[in-house]
């Protein structure tokens, strides 16, 4: 059934927020407003936006040092994400998280991570709760290829067959594990592949096609709601910028291969499909990227204006 | 509370701390290695599995970090998990879990999340099981902020404490002496018997020494008093049952009573608990004391397997009494 227009209204400015909001990190990071480490989403914004439509607000998620995508995908605010990048007391976080760790409990997001596959025990439980607590919630572990590496992405796809959870493993390949090459450091035809032998059904889906990720996410996590157990999804992207901001990304990286990926820009392609079957005119979809502008634009001004907290705060928050 | 007490071991102690807060709150459940029908390799739990049935009782693969991790995103979650990591030296294959995340999501997230899982796990020589079945690794995760760390020395102060590490809303760390699982005491009957974090017991009075001893050496350090008694030494033993928060004042007046003190730990001696809790008496008693602290704790070697080698390495009553009587008190 084709999604309804609205839906896909909705996927294009969700992923056109995630654009302007990780433009706008780039622009304050190099601008000095921002510290630490900042690891831009842009370019795979399809895969964040096509799966999180297909959850409630009350699913979870876990997210990645590459985070932020997510993080507005599920409902997180950008202007308490903008102030938290910048250290704010205002951020969710209150400034303690930054760019890595940002957490928004109201909305599912239960935390980005700074660990490569950290989120996988935390997504896992949170499945293992949903059960427990005999609710219909689903948890989506957001993880990338790198992470495809760790043990604990073989433990945690075992728990998860033999108990049933409902989990869906979404990993982003973006084909670059930090600066050296997926192909070169990971065994197997594809990532997919590693759930097999746990008997966990995976799919390989075009990461750039927003519409194909919320299909194949909508599939999982029906089949998890209804106590059909975990999914793997590998979706094939691509970071348009470095590993974060200050890495080019462009040593270890063929040219054509950046070319070839942004020919099929997320944001663009589903622009021109929306516009193809006459479900929106250049109009409204220029209205759209008005608003988000705009949206995005307020949020960098309102962390700007925010303060930073009191050092009193430091001790705050060790313990619940 | 009920003055009422039974006698029981420290095993069954705990097993009653568990039972009493699976009944009293449904959002409690225990999963571990061969936590079920097993009822652990030591036999603590025996029973739990046919009480409250496998959904709460749960058997898990062995796969420590994944263990830890789905009890870290349970907790998440609105459920109290009770992680059982068999051994202290298994604790080596979680640590992410436990220390990267479950210590700082609450922190990181600027007070969203709570992360209430309570993790129990032994510590202790002993069994002839060599070096990879008997470290007394606490000091590790004493070093972490976010996590609390609970180290009783009796039925009841196992009991009370387990009960209120369920009910914190932090990670929560027990470490279990395996020696002391048969060891009997009595312990309050009394479903909602707690003790708090945070609060050092004094185990017997004495004014001439201070012996500050945790889990099982508290009962070496209590046989070690009672020698000394009986040599015109007044003996004073205190264990301040949790690490995390740690109670230092009562550590520091009895020093600043007794002025000199002894302190023995299981852990390995270098960079060891004894070590912070001798800074801690030295800055808040400095003025009083009379004698150099002494250190006790395991030898700085990894824990043999052959007996008599192993004896060698942990600390014990004579060598308590010995660095007492190095003080020439009189």
């Amino acid at each position: 059934m084709p999604l309804p227009p609205e839906i896909l209204l909705k996927m294009y400015r969700n992923m056109l927020r995630i654009r302007r909001f990780e433009e706008q990190i780039n622009e304050v990071y190099t601008g000095g407003l921002m510290h630490g480490l900042a690891h831009l989403y842009i370019g795979e914004e399809a895969v964040a936006v096509g799966a999180c439509t297909a959850l409630r607000d009350d699913d979870f998620i876990t997210s990645t040092h590459r985070g932020h995508g997510h993080c507005v995908a599920k409902g997180g605010n950008l202007e308490y994400m903008m102030a938290e990048v910048m250290g704010r007391v205002t951020g969710h976080c209150r400034g303690k998280g930054g760019s890595m760790h940002i957490a928004d409990m109201s909305v599912g997001i239960l935390g980005a991570n700074g660990i490569v596959g950290g989120g996988f025990g935390i997504a896992t439980g949170a499945a293992l709760s949903a059960k427990k607590r005999g609710t219909d919630q689903v948890a989506v572990c957001f993880f990338g290829d790198g992470a495809s590496n760790q043990g604990i992405f073989f433990e945690t796809m075992n728990f998860a067959a033999i108990w049933q959870l409902p989990i869906i493993y979404l990993c982003e390949n973006n084909h670059y594990g930090e600066y050296t090459a997926t192909e070169s450091v990971t065994a197997g035809k594809c990532i997919a592949d590693r759930s097999t032998p746990f008997g966990i059904p995976s799919c390989q889906v075009d990461g750039s096609d927003a519409i194909a990720v919320y299909e194949a996410t909508a599939i999982a996590v029906e089949r998890a709601r209804s106590g059909g157990g975990p999914t793997l999804i590998e979706c094939e992207t691509y970071r348009y910028r470095g590993h974060h901001v200050g890495d080019p990304g462009e040593s270890y990286r063929p040219l054509a291969e950046r070319e070839e990926w942004l020919a099929k820009d997320p944001i663009i392609r589903l622009r021109i499909k929306m516009k193809a079957d006459s479900l929106a005119s250049d109009a409204e979809l220029d209205a759209e990227v008005r608003e988000v502008e705009s949206e995005v634009a307020h949020a960098v001004e309102a962390a700007k204006k925010a303060a930073y907290p009191d050092v009193s705060e430091v001790t705050q928050h060790v313990y619940a | 509370m009920s003055t009422l007490e039974k006698e029981m071991t420290f095993g069954e102690a705990i097993r009653e701390a568990i039972a009493e807060e699976l009944r009293r709150d449904p959002t409690v459940f225990v999963m571990g290695e061969d936590v079920g029908r097993a009822g652990t390799v030591f036999k603590v739990l025996t029973g739990l599995y046919d009480e409250f049935g496998p959904d709460r009782i749960i058997d898990t693969p062995i796969a420590e970090a994944g263990l830890v991790g789905l009890g870290v995103g349970a907790a998440l979650t609105g459920m109290r998990p009770i992680v059982d990591l068999m051994f202290g030296d298994f604790v080596t294959l979680a640590m992410d879990q436990i220390v990267n995340q479950a210590a700082k999501l609450c922190y990181m997230s600027g007070g969203q999340a709570s992360v209430p899982i309570t993790i129990r796990t032994t510590l202790g020589a002993g069994r002839s099981s060599a070096a990879q079945h008997s470290q007394s690794l606490h000091a590790w995760l004493a070093h972490i902020p976010g996590l609390k760390i609970v180290i009783p020395s009796t039925p009841a102060d196992a009991k009370g404490l387990f009960k209120s590490a369920v009910r914190d809303n932090n990670p929560v760390v027990i470490y279990e002496d395996k020696m002391m699982y048969t060891l009997k005491g009595m312990v309050p009957v009394d479903d909602d018997f707690t003790i708090p974090f945070g609060l050092a017991d004094v185990k017997r009075e004495g004014d001439d020494v201070t012996l500050i001893a945790t889990s099982s050496m508290v009962h070496v350090a209590l046989e070690a008093a009672k020698h000394l008694g009986e040599l015109g030494i007044s003996a004073e033993v205190v264990d301040p049952r949790t690490l995390v928060p740690l109670d230092r004042d009562t550590l520091i007046q009895s020093v600043i009573k007794t002025t000199r003190a002894v302190i023995i730990d299981e852990g390995h001696r270098g960079y060891g608990i004894t070590g912070e809790l001798a800074s801690v008496v030295y800055q808040g008693a400095f003025d009083y004391i009379d004698a150099p602290i002494v250190r006790l704790g395991a030898m700085d070697v990894p824990v043999p397997f052959s007996k008599p080698l192993e004896d060698a390495t942990i600390p014990t009553a004579k060598d308590v009494i010995r660095a007492v009587q190095e003080m020439k008190i009189r």
